[in-house]
């Protein structure tokens, strides 16, 4: 018999236990397998997906983003405020897209050049930009109801929501970079072991820089996504969305201390956590319940990797 | 003939399927050094963490010697159950705290306590000064780890066997990283433990320690026993035979003399290794293999790290080729033609979690045209090494971290001759290396030379530099001491040079 790896054994079980999820929520709610359901779902991972994309890349270089929640609403209020004095929507969502690159700048050259860990820079960009929000704007959303903007958020290409699409755009952008690119290699070799990535040659600070520019472009297309949806930039949107992108990335099997991970299996991590709050809203779950649930969703799987590891 | 303590019969042992032990036996006698030898992967750590509680056997008995002398049949279950039963083992990567104290570490878990709760401070040193002078250890209990020695941690971590009333102790390579000085006082008290009836397995690659220490030696080789001997009976090559189960091949090739042998491939000029220490000159040609030798603290490392990129170069200069090249991080050594396999192979040559492939390719990647990778080019790559240097493995895509020491290191040589760099510094190139290995990579560097790569290798076996350099340059404190041919490079000459003596 061919020995599985056990990446790929451990991506099994969690689309098992997905499928698994999905046909207990179906005989205990009606609801659950509606087209409309379904297409509710994956919109509402989407935005999730997209960032937790780039978040397992910064997870994977050994490092963390605790920013991304900040700048869902950062950015938001920029594509929403751009796009309500100007009118221009390229104009609106590009100033958007900035913002993330500027913001993994930040983050990026703070923890490669100043030697910052991770953890400590994106707390930093993550209170300042949330406080900026409400500076800004003095509190108050920025409402858009255009519907050239809102499309973004709430439109269909077919019968699929446009997120979506974005969201599949992303995941195969990013899988490719991975799994295709030099840049890639490099990912994953600084985050196995930085040193060994410098005195092979590797330009540790610019993978780590890169990767955290395009956690923050990523970021900043959810947070157009999310304004979009909302009809509005919200100062207070995105909050503890990080944590769910950490969430994903770790149930999905990726290691947080650097080296491993696969998008594939944060992408299944995802759907997993939003299918289990979708099924348990429609059964009528107690949201601080399905809280508990989620934490111990987090503790069984990285538990499955640790005695896996034990037992090797 | 002393009575035996310790009793090991038919221990099996399997991971993942794999035997790592088929029933092997071993028995300890009381007082007696015992030398437990084989190759990386024959078994030898494995059995000895099933002794030490670490790992459960799957099957097999160990028995010890009770108070009356009689072998009663045990389950080791713990390391603590291990330590009750006067078992110890100090492991290469010692197990000791640096952020704490001596005394602290000696009774982590079981410090002395006055009345109720508190620590009997008081009692913990004055007991922690007495076991230290077991060891002949002059410090002060209250210093911290961190601050000690090599060579004084070895000695603490016995002092701490000793204070769990150990009747037998494990030393697993303890002198990998002694300096000869460090090493003849734990042979001392080796000596002196062993006049105390306790007795000791001592795990080792290097035979002189072992034929100059050991009663007896049980061999391993892959698994499985192979014999135990009374050491005074039996000669080196002897036991290298059981340990490779073939002759081994000793001699390296000498360098052949060709056009363009005395062409200057690498010189480095006033190069300030620390910050007081002579500037070093020197030149490596082409087609050489250059032994550099000196004690712990000579400078080699520094040097080729400066070299390399990874420390400043100050006033310094690096030609390569007669051209001057600046070289201020590894890139630009890399560009010159500079590769570099260094000291700490895990931590700084391999990435463990990261497949062999990958590895391999690492600083490759950086010269491809194409930023999107090319499966089947990369493949043709790291196949032909594989090949070349026989690499053994299941897979190219099994994670390093698998490999044995020696397949390790020549996945590290790999990824410099997929660069093809005119010069090649290799620090301890056959470090914790077994013998069947180590020959191997002497044979490796020979031909990368004769295909014109210049190699400079460091070490601290004066074996190894008498054996392989074409040419032996001597560091004392940062500056060199001593330069020769390898005919006149003697023992005396080049020790002479490494503690300070100019030739």
């Amino acid at each position: 018999m061919k020995k599985i790896k056990f990446d790929t054994f451990r991506q099994m079980v969690l689309v098992i236990i997905l499928i698994v999820m999905c046909i207990v929520w179906a005989i205990m709610s009606p609801n659950f397998l509606t087209m409309n359901n379904l297409m509710n779902v994956v919109r509402q991972a989407s935005y999730t997906a997209i960032a937790s994309v780039g978040m397992t890349m910064v997870i994977i270089i050994g490092e963390i983003d605790l920013s991304a929640g900040s700048l869902i609403a950062a950015s938001g209020m920029i594509a929403a405020a751009v796009y309500k004095s100007t009118g221009n929507i390229v104009l609106a969502f590009a100033a958007a897209i900035l913002s993330g690159v500027l913001v993994g700048l930040f983050n990026g050259v703070l923890c490669a050049k100043g030697k910052l860990p991770g953890f400590i820079a994106t707390l930093a960009s993550m209170t300042i930009l949330r406080a900026l929000g409400y500076i800004i704007t003095g509190g108050d959303p920025i409402s858009v109801m255009d519907k050239k903007f809102t499309a973004l958020g709430t439109g269909y290409l077919g019968v699929v929501p446009i997120p979506v699409i974005i969201m599949i755009i992303c995941i195969i952008i990013g899988s490719f970079i991975m799994n295709k690119t030099r840049f890639g290699r490099y990912v994953y070799a600084v985050g196995g072991n930085a040193e060994t990535s410098k005195w092979s040659g590797l330009n540790v600070d610019k993978v780590k820089i890169l990767v955290y520019v395009f956690m923050g472009v990523l970021t900043s297309v959810a947070g157009i996504i999310v304004a979009a949806r909302l009809g509005s930039g919200q100062p207070s949107a995105g909050q503890s969305f990080e944590m769910d992108c950490i969430t994903a990335a770790v149930v999905g099997g990726t290691s947080m201390a650097g080296g491993k991970g696969k998008i594939s299996g944060t992408i299944v991590g995802v759907l997993l956590l939003t299918v289990l709050v979708n099924g348990m809203t429609l059964i009528d779950v107690n949201s601080y319940w399905q809280q508990v649930i989620k934490g111990v969703i987090i503790v069984v799987s990285v538990l499955m990797d640790t005695r896996t590891k034990k037992a090797k | 003939m002393n009575r035996t303590i310790v009793e090991m019969d038919n221990i099996v042992k399997s991971f993942a399927g794999i035997k790592a032990l088929n029933d092997v036996h071993l028995d300890l006698r009381e007082g007696e050094l015992h030398a437990l030898m084989g190759e990386n992967g024959a078994g030898k750590s494995t059995l000895m963490k099933i002794l030490t509680g670490v790992y459960s056997k799957d099957s097999g008995t160990i028995k010890l010697a009770g108070e009356d002398g009689s072998l009663k049949e045990v389950e080791i279950k713990t390391p603590l159950q291990a330590q009750h039963l006067g078992i110890s083992m100090v492991f290469q990567e010692f197990n000791l705290l640096d952020n704490m104290d001596i005394a602290e570490n000696i009774f982590l878990g079981r410090e002395p306590i006055d009345g109720k709760h508190c620590i009997d401070k008081k009692k913990m040193y004055a007991d922690a000064k007495q076991w230290l002078n077991k060891v002949h250890l002059d410090v002060d209990p209250k210093s911290k780890v961190s601050d000690l020695s090599v060579g004084f941690k070895q000695l603490l971590e016995i002092a701490k066997c000793l204070s769990f009333d150990a009747r037998i102790i494990i030393l697993d390579e303890p002198t990998a990283s002694l300096t000869d000085r460090e090493s003849e006082t734990l042979f001392s008290i080796i000596e002196e433990l062993k006049r105390n009836h306790i007795s000791i397995v001592y795990i080792s690659h290097r035979m002189e320690e072992v034929f100059r220490l050991a009663d007896r030696i049980t061999v391993f080789r892959d698994g499985t026993y192979i014999d135990t001997v009374e050491r005074k009976d039996f000669q080196e090559d002897q036991i290298i035979k059981m340990m490779i189960g073939r002759e081994l091949q000793e001699n390296v090739p000498k360098r052949v003399e060709k056009a363009g042998s005395n062409e200057v491939a690498l010189e480095v000029q006033n190069v300030k290794v620390y910050k007081n220490s002579t500037p070093v000159n020197l030149k490596l040609y082409r087609g050489e293999i250059l032994g550099m030798f000196g004690l712990v603290g000579a400078g080699r490392t520094e040097l080729s790290r400066v070299i390399f990129g990874i420390n400043p170069i100050g006033d310094g200069k690096v030609l390569v080729d007669g051209k001057e090249v600046k070289i201020t991080c590894p890139l630009d050594a890399i560009k010159a033609g500079i590769g570099l396999v260094p000291e700490d192979r895990k931590d700084l040559g391999l990435i463990l979690g990261m497949s062999v492939k990958d590895n391999m390719l690492l600083p490759k990647l950086g010269t491809f045209k194409s930023p999107v990778l090319n499966k089947k080019d990369i493949s043709n790559i790291t196949g032909t090494y594989i090949q070349d240097l026989s690499i053994a493995l299941a897979s190219e895509e099994e994670e390093v971290k698998n490999l044995s020491g020696g397949n390790q290191q020549k996945v590290v040589i790999a990824k410099w001759m997929a660069m093809n760099p005119k010069v090649l510094i290799m620090d301890e190139p056959t470090r914790g290396i077994d013998i069947g290995a180590k020959s191997e990579i002497y044979a490796i560097m020979r031909k990368l030379t004769e295909e014109g790569m210049s190699i400079i290798m460091i070490s601290s076996e004066m074996a190894e530099i008498q054996k392989v350099s074409d040419r032996v340059i001597v560091m004392h404190e940062g500056s060199v001491t001593g330069e020769m041919s390898v005919s006149e490079a003697t023992q005396a000459t080049i020790m002479n040079a490494a503690i300070g003596i100019e030739n």
